[in-house]
């Protein structure tokens, strides 16, 4: 099958790869990057887990192709934590709330939030919780996340005043 | 130091790694050479089948092999999966071919395996082998099945049955002939499946120059999956490493072993490279175990002041199409009645069934809320016949107090009498009711139905056999540099074992968890191990680690007292090193220690210690099976206009004994509830009559999400358990196991104007419309 070149920015980096025209960013990322924090649930763009943040807003990684991210601005879950590489916010809280069990919804839900916080991070119990009706979590029964959001944004919140 | 760890809410071990994206899950695994593998899979759910091309899948560019039934290497023991929970009682044991031979039973089963250099052409290959498939007639009702003229989902069967099973005990013959009052009820339970969000997963690594293999899989238990590769390809054990890596969610069905295994460990040692298979979530949808359906026909003898005194009836189980996992399941449906509740007289059969569907296996609980649900309903069902308030029917039938030990007169499938060992139910039943109000929402519901709104409250108690035998050992081992290196058989899927191994060692040693490091989920690591299933994790190991760092901590101070010259009585162990408690100034590390019990060549070993290495090993267990129970509220308000359900609150009260870290206990808990939640109200695997899978992806096959889902309410009572020495008691699915019955009670409750009687769930819009509408809605 006939490749492409595609580049583009991830975690702020410059990458470039040749990739097939069916290659989604997912696998992109997972397979030619080795970025493999970004997890792959369903690939019928349902459960979430593959989220990651393409030019400021929320996609899903199975449902784009490489090529459609080309000279894109990607940031996956290695790009999350500062520069110094300490935890940001939305980490930590996920640590400290429990948010987290086996951890492979994790990275779409951090990113989904991380997107959705930045925008702007005063929202309700009920906003959050729609905000990640997108990301299927099998084992915390969402809880935990919805009070990691909450802490993270309170924090977030600070720092854009 | 001197910090409390052991029930402190310490933080994960394990986030670190997970929250910046730096967990290692089986996917995540890239060897040097490594090709890939894909399965072609039935698109039939019975028939014969002859595999008629596949040259053209072999020509593929890029294309490494094309495997089928009869190009398997004859070396392999067997072509068929062996048995692996063999027992006595099975009639008829049907498991797959490895590939498929001349016949297949279900959508999904697996014909060929092609191996490629990338997953994409391995998939565009199984797309060109050419099989002649000659359908059969596939069954796929389990009432139908189970008739004694059903069509056969295997030609080699007799009949549909795979065993028949049953509980008995007291005698309900002379109870029903004495029993003041009875009723008949019937219903169909159906779970679905486990949808780990990570699918399954293996990678084989054959090393030809040292005889070995490294098999990774995304397991809940690796030792068996050894054992069982190890017994199909006729290898020795020890030649055989299998590593479980990060495991994205196990929920049961990855506790068991599946042909996948042994194919990827044969591909790659014929093809000498690294073999990867991931399963994509439609693969998960048509070859992952899965739970499914059970039919439940029962009779409930009582008195009219609503003491229940028998219960009789059958349970028509569907096992799908092979018995990958014996009959644990069933098993485990009978086992645990009738629950909490005190009824002498039971007999209760089962019949497991062959059907022309995807195998099951337990699922979070097994089939225990199978169980607890049955008896929930039997619950509701006598208190509405007798007018009594469904929470004073709990309190008339619980078990009391004075009453533990109890032996409700069933037995555990090990033989040995089912025993509560500790509790306190009514305790529980009247604190959850407290929590949640009941008094004053039933006013609320009398209120809300004036003005045409429809409150439902439901009650559920349970309880769970937890902590089953017969060991997860702990090795804790301080090295030379001070660490402590713990290493076990107990092998986690996001549970937290790690950080709750650390805390016990960290209490026992008086060390900074930071200074513990788990090894777990590796057969290279620790000798031996049975899995994460049942909630028996957290007991065994718990017990385990709690000794063999006991048994390292005396080692310690005996070695101290020596080197110190000062007696055990004048020392004590803190922060890392045995100090002198007179003169903080007098103290020996724990890594100074470590080196005089790992001495150089032509050292000595001291005297008095002549196992090497300042090191213990530990396999406790549980005298008998710690019991752990609970009692739940759901509070839902039904529209009976749309038939949408809105789950108002959730309380949970839960009794785990003695709690480790109740942070990690909340989180089980929790997503245990939100798990039975989607049972009761989402979880559908549907079939169509040629057996088709209809919710093959989570567009049809409906998960909770988190904004359907309630605040949940958890509060703890902890008895100890007498069953072993730290009073543990396991808490991986006693979440789970009494939601369902809490939710459909809640649901049924808000329609007791329209008299309606829930027969089935997951409970559709579109069943709360039939029974809004009057209609009597039999199971189907």
């Amino acid at each position: 099958m006939q490749e492409q070149i595609v580049q583009m920015h991830v975690n702020g980096k410059p990458v470039s790869g040749k990739v097939e025209a069916r290659t989604h960013l997912g696998d992109f990322l997972r397979q030619a990057v080795g970025l493999t924090g970004t997890h792959l649930g369903c690939e019928h763009g349902v459960c979430g887990a593959c989220t990651v943040i393409v030019d400021g807003d929320a996609v899903r990684s199975c449902l784009m192709l490489a090529v459609q991210a080309d000279n894109c601005e990607v940031t996956t879950i290695e790009g999350i934590a500062e520069d110094n590489g300490s935890l940001h916010p939305l980490q930590e809280a996920f640590r400290n709330n429990h948010a987290l069990q086996c951890g492979f919804c994790t990275a779409g839900m951090i990113t989904s939030l991380y997107a959705f916080l930045s925008e702007n991070p005063n929202r309700s119990d009920d906003e959050i919780r729609e905000a990640i009706s997108g990301n299927i979590c099998r084992c915390t029964g969402y809880q935990g996340i919805v009070s990691a959001a909450k802490e993270a944004a309170t924090k977030m919140a600070k720092v854009r005043n | 130091m001197g910090v409390r760890q052991i029930g402190a809410r310490v933080h994960r071990v394990e986030d670190e790694n997970l929250i910046r994206g730096e967990g290692k899950y089986l996917d995540d695994i890239q060897l040097p050479n490594m090709v890939y593998a894909a399965f072609l899979r039935s698109s039939m759910a019975h028939a014969k089948i002859s595999i008629t091309d596949i040259e053209a899948a072999q020509s593929l560019p890029g294309v490494k092999a094309v495997f089928t039934y009869d190009t398997l290497p004859s070396s392999l023991v067997s072509k068929t999966q062996l048995e692996t929970y063999p027992a006595p009682i099975i009639k008829q044991s049907m498991l797959p071919d490895l590939l498929a031979n001349d016949e297949v039973a279900h959508v999904g089963q697996a014909i060929a395996m092609v191996i490629a250099s990338s997953r994409h052409i391995a998939e565009d290959a199984c797309e060109l082998i050419q099989v002649d498939y000659k359908a059969l007639t596939p069954v796929v009702d389990v009432l139908e099945a189970a008739k004694p003229n059903s069509q056969l989902t295997h030609s080699s069967l007799k009949d549909n049955i795979a065993a028949s099973i049953e509980t008995k005990f007291g005698n309900v013959e002379t109870a029903f002939a004495e029993c003041e009052d009875s009723i008949e009820l019937s219903f169909k339970q159906h779970r679905g499946g486990c949808h780990s969000m990570e699918c399954r997963g293996v990678l084989g690594d054959w090393q030809q120059q040292l005889g070995e293999l490294t098999l990774y899989s995304s397991t809940q238990c690796p030792y068996l999956v050894r054992r069982m590769v190890s017994r199909q390809m006729g290898c020795p054990e020890s030649s055989i490493r299998v590593i479980a890596p990060d495991v994205g969610g196990g929920f049961g069905p990855k506790a068991g072993y599946y042909p996948e295994e042994t194919l990827i460990a044969i591909a790659s040692k014929e093809l000498r490279q690294p073999v990867k298979w991931s399963e994509d979530r439609k693969e998960h949808f048509t070859s992952t175990n899965q739970q499914r359906d059970q039919f439940w026909n029962l009779k409930v003898g009582f008195k009219n002041n609503g003491e229940i005194t028998a219960i009789s009836g059958h349970v028509s189980h569907d096992s799908g199409a092979f018995l990958n996992y014996g009959l644990l399941l069933s098993a485990t449906t009978l086992m645990p009645l009738p629950g909490p509740y005190k009824i002498k007289n039971v007999h209760v059969t089962l019949d497991a069934i062959y059907t022309n569907t995807v195998s099951t296996s337990p699922v979070r609980g097994a089939g225990r809320p199978n169980a607890a649900y049955a008896m929930d309903r039997v619950i509701d069902a006598v208190a509405r016949h007798l007018g009594i308030d469904p929470a004073e029917m709990r309190q008339i039938n619980l078990v009391k107090n004075e009453d533990f030990p109890y032996q409700p007169g069933s037995k555990h499938r090990n033989g040995s009498m089912m025993t509560y060992d500790s509790g306190d139910y009514t305790g529980m039943l009247a604190m959850v009711k407290e929590m949640a109000d009941y008094d004053g929402f039933r006013q609320q519901q009398k209120e809300a139905r004036a003005n045409g709104k429809y409150l439902g409250i439901g009650l559920a108690c349970f309880i769970e056999d937890t902590g089953m035998g017969p060991y997860e050992g702990v090795n804790v081992r301080i090295d030379v540099t001070g660490n402590v290196i713990a290493s076990t058989g107990a092998t986690s899927q996001g549970q937290g074992h790690a950080t709750v191994i650390s805390q016990v060692i960290a209490e026992n040693l008086d060390i900074d968890i930071s200074k513990i490091r788990v090894e777990a989920g590796d057969t290279g690591k620790f000798p031996h191990g049975i899995g994460a299933i049942g909630s028996r994790t957290g007991v065994n190991v718990g017990i385990s680690a709690n000794d063999a760092a006991s048994q390292v901590k005396t080692k310690a101070l005996k070695l101290a007292s020596i080197l110190l010259e000062k007696s055990e009585d004048e020392l004590e162990l803190s922060d890392g090193a045995v100090r002198v408690r007179s003169d903080s100034n007098q103290f020996i590390t724990l890594a100074d220690l470590a080196l005089q019990l790992s001495p150089a060549v032509a050292g000595k070993l001291p005297k008095g210690f002549e196992t090497a290495g300042l090191e213990a090993v530990s396999y406790q267990t549980t005298d008998y099976m710690p019991h752990s129970s609970g009692a739940n509220i759901a509070k839902v308000e039904v529209d009976v206009v749309t038939g949408g359900i809105k789950i108002l609150d959730y309380y949970v009260v839960h009794d785990c004994g003695r709690i480790l870290n109740p942070m990690i206990v909340d989180g089980q808990i929790i997503g245990g509830v939100v798990h039975g939640i989607g049972n009761a109200m989402f979880e559908q695997m549907v079939y169509d009559e040629a057996g088709n899978p209809m919710t093959t992806n989570y567009g049809d096959y409906l998960l909770p999400l988190a904004s359907e889902m309630p605040e949940i309410h958890v509060a703890h009572i902890e008895t100890p358990s007498p069953a072993n020495p730290m009073g543990l008691k396991g808490a991986g699915e006693g979440g789970t196991i009494p939601a369902i019955g809490a939710m459909i009670n809640a649901i049924e409750d808000a329609l007791t104007p329209f008299d309606a009687y829930v027969a089935q769930y997951p409970v559709t819009p579109e069943y709360i419309l039939d029974l809004v509408d009057g209609k009597q809605v039999a199971a189907e």
